[in-house]
This record gives structure tokens, C-alpha cells and sequence, in this order.
């Protein structure tokens, strides 16, 4: 099938601006912009079903109608924030495939009003930011940008926003703190971002891969779009892989598409031919699930993922095999949320600290089984008391390693 | 000399990103500006940021203390940032580093005797299918490289050597 998503890939030069308007680009932006009322895109968004790709798989059309209208300005901003381990889809989007993904920001940013858009990247998408702010340039030079376009009132601008090395600025919350130039920490909610977002202003947050699927949506109908994928989860998704496999990469594949599919068919299978052990399908923040044939027959869709004990989340599969020990993996995860950790809430800051110090000494085989009782407890105690998701993510790793694979843990206190 | 005076062009295309009542937004985009040729923000820059924004020194300097990519104290003029974190290193990236820090003779975190690279270990940057991969924080801004071997890094590393970018 061709890409709906990565069309570089079918289109050579897609990333010019006269290539991707050849192929059809800018005419759904166009069409909304002078034949649509705002509400009727948001309609037909909700209509295809589409879920965001951030990781929460929350319905977008939903989002965009809870737009608060008592209060203006609006604002949409773009989670270009990408930080975690395993994640590297927006990226080949952003650097390939630029214009249909600001297009998808536009077509938001129109149905809900908003005359200002942001794209939030992480701070080391430097070179990324500089070519967006290339292509936003040339799509104000095309009037694809700029005030009263298409002769009509609506006048649209979009920014780069850069951030600093900060994992929880993917956070939705933390990273419009980190655009008002705060620290980026996580806010209370509710109230939540579409009644009261960026500049305490109603505010939209999509994942830049939600967003490029928005202009196919609108030049081929709801029907087209929900006609791809499982009834749960309709059209197509990237799916990064990493880890053993031998062909590492993103792979846009339908939803309902299986975990041997991807691993077997389009990665090429376990480097020297080993078995798979676990997987985490949602980079690190996902629960280590114990792999059987049963696992790889598994359709990758949110509700499906769920019955074998995981989340799809952002669709980062990262592949380990018989080799790997999860007292290993697991010391390399709690370093990576003990670092990111942004100190707001007790449990989080001094959970991961606690946690770091316990996987080291039971990896490095200076614990023994009550290091490993205590880190199973100290995990559990903190589920359900953080203020934010990664609280509860520090700790998916580390409880389900333990329970699903005691033996990698009593190989290691007995090193 | 003031950001706004050497750098006026790029301070004014920050500062219209924002709405003028919300000028704070233009703290991180202007903090990279004042590290761009020394590698990390001295006092004077975060007075002089604070004073554009009207917000306070310790604001600033809490922003630099909580972005891992703003830095208050000089290093090499080149950090290379090596990506150690669990895809990475399901591909070898923890021995790459380890092999680096023999050939440089060095640790993660030291400086070559020259003062051109400063090593260090960071987490996921979103290219895990291409391990072994670091980026170089310098005078030209960040870099990707990937797919790394240790001797097309040290090939990379005489080249920054020679390099003359930051120099006035
Ligand atoms: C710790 C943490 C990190 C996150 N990182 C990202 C990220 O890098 N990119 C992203 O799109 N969403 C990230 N999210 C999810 C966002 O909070 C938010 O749900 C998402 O951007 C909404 O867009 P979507 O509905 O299109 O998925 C993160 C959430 C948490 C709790
Ligand atoms: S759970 Fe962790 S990251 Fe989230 S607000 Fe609390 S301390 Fe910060
Ligand atoms: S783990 Fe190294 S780039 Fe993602």
C-alpha cells in the first residue's frame, strides 16, 4: 500500500513546496479555509475516528470540540517534543514529509479558530526547527500563510519554539509551561488545555504525527480513513523499531497489523536469528511483556495491546532477545526517569532516586532479594500518587520486570 | 555588549514569534542565542536577558538550571553527546563510549587536553535506529551524527580540531 503518512517515501521531493502542491498538497487547507465552516472540519476529523499519536490515543476530533469559545484567543500547538527512548517517527515526518504535517497543523489550527499555531520541538531538533522555519517561510511566500488568506478573513501564522533537553516538556502541560518560559513542570489539572492552555488561553495539543494524517483525511473522507485499521483504531500508524531486530526503523503499517509483521516481515527478524524475548511497545515507559507465539500473532491496536499486558502508547517497539537480562534493562530505564524526572511531586523525585539506587546495586550484583522486594515496593507505592504520567511510566519497567521475569532477578542477586 | 546590539536581527525575529504581552516565552529562545559563541551562559547574558523580559536574574537562571541544553560553566568547545540510553545501547552504544573514552584518553564528562571536546553520556534523542550516535553541541549549533564508528568519530574529532567556526 502507499504511505498515507511517510510519502517521501512513494514521492521523491515531497519536502519542496511545488512538489507536494503537484501532488495534491494545500487544496484540503484551501477547500476548509474558503468552502467550510470550521466546525464541519472538526466534524469530519471526529468522524474518521482518528486517535492521537502522542501516546494517550485520545480521540482528536473530541479534543478539537471542547475548545472553550467564551474565551479568545485560541492557539494550537504541535508536540514536536519527541523524548522518548525508542521514538523517532516525528522527526523522519518533520524532515521529509514537512508540508503535509504543517498543513494538518493549519487545518487544526482553522477549525478551531486559532490565528496562531506553535510547533514545540525539543531543543536537539535544531537543525529540524531550522528547516521547518524554511518550508513555514515558503508557504507564506506560496499565501498558504499570512493574513486574509485565499481572499477570505482568516489570517493564520505559525512559529518554531525550541526547548532545552527536557523529557517532560512532552508532557502536555509542562510544555506549555516551558513556552511561557517557566520551568517545564507539569500543571494541575483540570482544567485541561482546551479550556485553558498556552497563556491561560483555549488551547489545542496534537502530536505532529496526529497532525499529518489530518490533510488525507479531509481529501479522502472519514469513511476512507476509518476503513483503514481495526474498528478500535482506525487508519494507519509509524511504528518505530528498535532494539534486536535487523532492520531497525519506522514502519507505517495499518492498525490490527502484527507484532510478528512488524518484527519478522518489515524489520527482518532478531539479529543472528535469536528469539525474541520481550518487548516494550511503547519505548520505555512500557511494560516488558514475556513474548510466545501467542504475543506475535497479536494485532497492534490500543484495545488489543492491552490484553497482553501493555499499552500501545507512541507505537515505539523496542525488541529484546535472549540475551538481554531485565535487571539490565530495567537499571536503564530508571536512570533515564530518574534523570527526567522534574522534581515537582515527592513520589516521582524521590521514588526514581530510590529506585536508581536499588537497580544499580542489583545489576551491578551487589543486591540481594530483599533489594529487589523493596524495589518491587517502592515502585507499587508510587503508582497512583504522581501528579503527572511519568511518575507511573518510572515504574511500568520496573514491577512488570520483576513479576514477569524473577528469574533475570535471582540470576542477579546471586552474582 | 547587550544581545539586542550584537545580535539585533535575530532578537527582533524572537521577540514577534510572542505576543508582546507574553515576552517571557523569548527567555529560552534568547538563552541559546547568549550561548551561541562562548558554550554557556555567563551572569551579564542572564542579567541582560532578565532585563529584556522583565523578569528576574534568578528566573533565568532557574530556566538555565532545569533545560539540560543550557549550561552555566565552560567546557570543551565542542560537547559530543553520546546517546547511551536503552535502544542505543541494545546496539552497542555503551562500548562505542567506552572505546571513545580510550582512544581520547578520557572520561565521560572530561575534556580533551586541547579543550576542543567535552564527552558526555545523554539520553534517548530520537534516533535509535542508528546507533552509535551522538550529537556535537558547539559554536554551529547542533549536529547529528549517526551510524558512528570509533574511527569515523576520531576522523571527526581532528576535523573539529581544525575547525575555525565561532571565531570572529
Ligand atoms: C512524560 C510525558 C512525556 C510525553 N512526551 C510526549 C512527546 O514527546 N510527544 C507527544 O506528542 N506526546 C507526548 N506526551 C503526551 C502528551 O502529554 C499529549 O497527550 C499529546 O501530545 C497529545 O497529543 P495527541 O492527542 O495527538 O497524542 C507525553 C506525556 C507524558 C506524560
Ligand atoms: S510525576 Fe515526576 S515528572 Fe510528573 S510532576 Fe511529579 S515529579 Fe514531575
Ligand atoms: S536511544 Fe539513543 S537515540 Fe534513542
Amino acid at each position: 500500500m502507499a504511505h498515507i503518512l511517510l510519502r517521501h517515501r512513494d514521492v521523491p521531493d515531497i519536502n519542496k513546496i511545488d512538489v507536494y502542491k503537484k501532488n495534491g498538497g494545500f487544496d484540503a487547507f484551501k477547500k476548509a479555509v474558503t468552502k467550510m465552516k470550521p466546525e464541519d472540519v472538526t466534524a469530519v476529523v471526529k468522524n474518521s475516528g482518528l486517535r492521537g499519536r502522542g501516546g494517550a490515543g485520545f480521540p482528536t476530533g473530541m479534543k478539537w470540540s471542547f475548545i472553550d469559545n467564551k474565551n479568545w484567543p485560541h492557539y494550537v500547538v504541535a508536540n514536536a517534543d519527541e523524548s522518548e527512548p525508542g521514538t523517532f517517527k516525528d522527526r523522519e515526518i518533520m524532515e521529509s514529509n514537512p508540508f503535509q504535517f504543517l498543513e494538518g497543523l493549519a487545518l487544526s489550527c482553522y477549525a478551531v479558530g486559532a490565528n496562531v499555531g506553535y510547533v514545540y520541538l525539543r531543543g536537539e531538533f535544531w537543525q529540524v526547527a531550522a528547516f521547518l522555519d524554511e518550508k513555514i517561510a515558503e508557504m507564506e511566500k506560496a499565501g498558504f500563510l499570512g493574513d486574509k488568506l485565499f481572499g477570505t478573513e482568516y489570517s493564520l501564522r505559525i512559529y518554531t519554539h525550541l526547548g532545552a533537553g527536557a523529557y517532560i516538556c512532552g508532557e502536555e502541560t509542562a510544555l506549555l509551561e516551558s513556552m511561557e518560559g517557566k520551568r517545564g513542570q507539569p500543571r494541575v489539572r483540570p482544567p485541561f488545555p482546551p479550556s485553558y492552555g498556552l497563556y491561560g488561553k483555549p488551547t489545542i495539543i496534537n502530536n505532529v504525527e496526529t497532525f499529518t494524517n489530518v490533510p488525507m483525511i479531509m481529501a479522502n473522507g472519514a469513511d476512507w480513513y476509518k476503513s483503514l485499521g481495526t474498528a478500535d483504531s482506525a487508519g494507519v500508524k509509524i511504528f518505530s523499531l528498535s532494539g534486536r531486530v535487523r532492520k531497525p526503523g519506522n514502519y507505517e503499517l495499518p492498525f490490527g497489523s502484527t507484532f510478528r509483521q512488524l518484527i519478522y516481515e518489515y524489520g527482518g527478524g532478531v539479529q543472528e536469528g535469536r528469539p525474541v524475548k520481550a518487548i516494550m511497545p511503547a519505548g520505555a515507559s512500557s511494560s516488558l511483556i514475556v513474548v510466545d507465539d501467542k504475543v506475535l500473532d497479536t494485532q497492534m491496536d490500543y484495545a488489543t495491546v492491552r490484553t497482553i499486558g501493555g499499552d500501545l502508547g507512541s507505537a515505539s517497539v523496542i525488541v529484546l532477545d535472549d540475551t538481554v537480562d531485565m535487571d539490565w534493562v530495567v537499571n536503564k530505564t530508571i536512570h533515564f526517569f530518574k534523570h527526567e524526572s522534574c522534581g515537582k511531586c515527592t513520589p516521582c523525585r524521590e521514588g526514581n532516586y530510590w529506585m536508581q539506587s536499588l537497580t544499580a546495586k542489583i545489576h551491578e550484583g551487589r543486591g540481594k532479594q530483599e533489594d529487589v522486594d523493596l524495589l518491587l515496593n517502592v515502585a507499587k507505592q508510587m503508582q497512583g500518587k504522581c501528579l503527572c504520567a511519568l511518575g507511573e511510566f518510572s515504574t511500568m519497567a520496573v514491577v512488570t520486570g520483576i513479576e514477569r521475569f524473577p528469574q533475570d532477578f535471582k540470576k542477579a542477586v546471586n552474582r | 555588549m547587550s544581545l539586542e546590539k550584537k545580535y539585533p536581527k535575530e532578537v527582533k525575529q524572537i521577540l514577534a514569534k510572542y505576543p508582546p504581552e507574553q515576552k517571557r516565552s523569548a527567555v529560552m529562545p534568547l538563552l541559546y542565542l547568549a550561548q551561541r559563541e562562548e558554550g554557556y551562559v555567563n551572569k551579564a547574558a542572564m542579567q541582560n536577558i532578565a532585563q529584556m523580559l522583565d523578569i528576574t536574574e534568578t528566573e533565568v537562571a532557574s530556566i538555565v538550571g532545569f533545560y539540560s541544553l543550557y549550561h552555566d560553566e565552560k567546557a570543551g568547545k565542542y560537547r559530543m553527546q553520546v546517546c547511551t540510553d536503552l535502544p542505543c545501547a541494545l546496539r552497542g552504544a555503551d562500548e562505542f563510549l567506552n572505546n571513545l573514552c580510550g582512544n581520547l584518553g578520557i572520561k565521560v564528562g572530561e575534556t580533551t587536553p586541547d579543550g576542543v571536546v567535552t564527552l558526555e553520556a545523554v539520553m534517548c534523542l530520537a534516533a535509535c535506529d542508528k546507533a552509535p550516535m551522538f550529537q556535537t553541541q558547539g559554536p554551529d549549533g547542533i549536529k547529528y551524527h549517526e551510524n558512528m564508528t570509533v574511527d569515523r568519530t576520531m576522523e571527526l574529532i581532528e576535523a573539529l580540531k581544525k575547525s575555525d567556526a565561532g571565531v570572529k
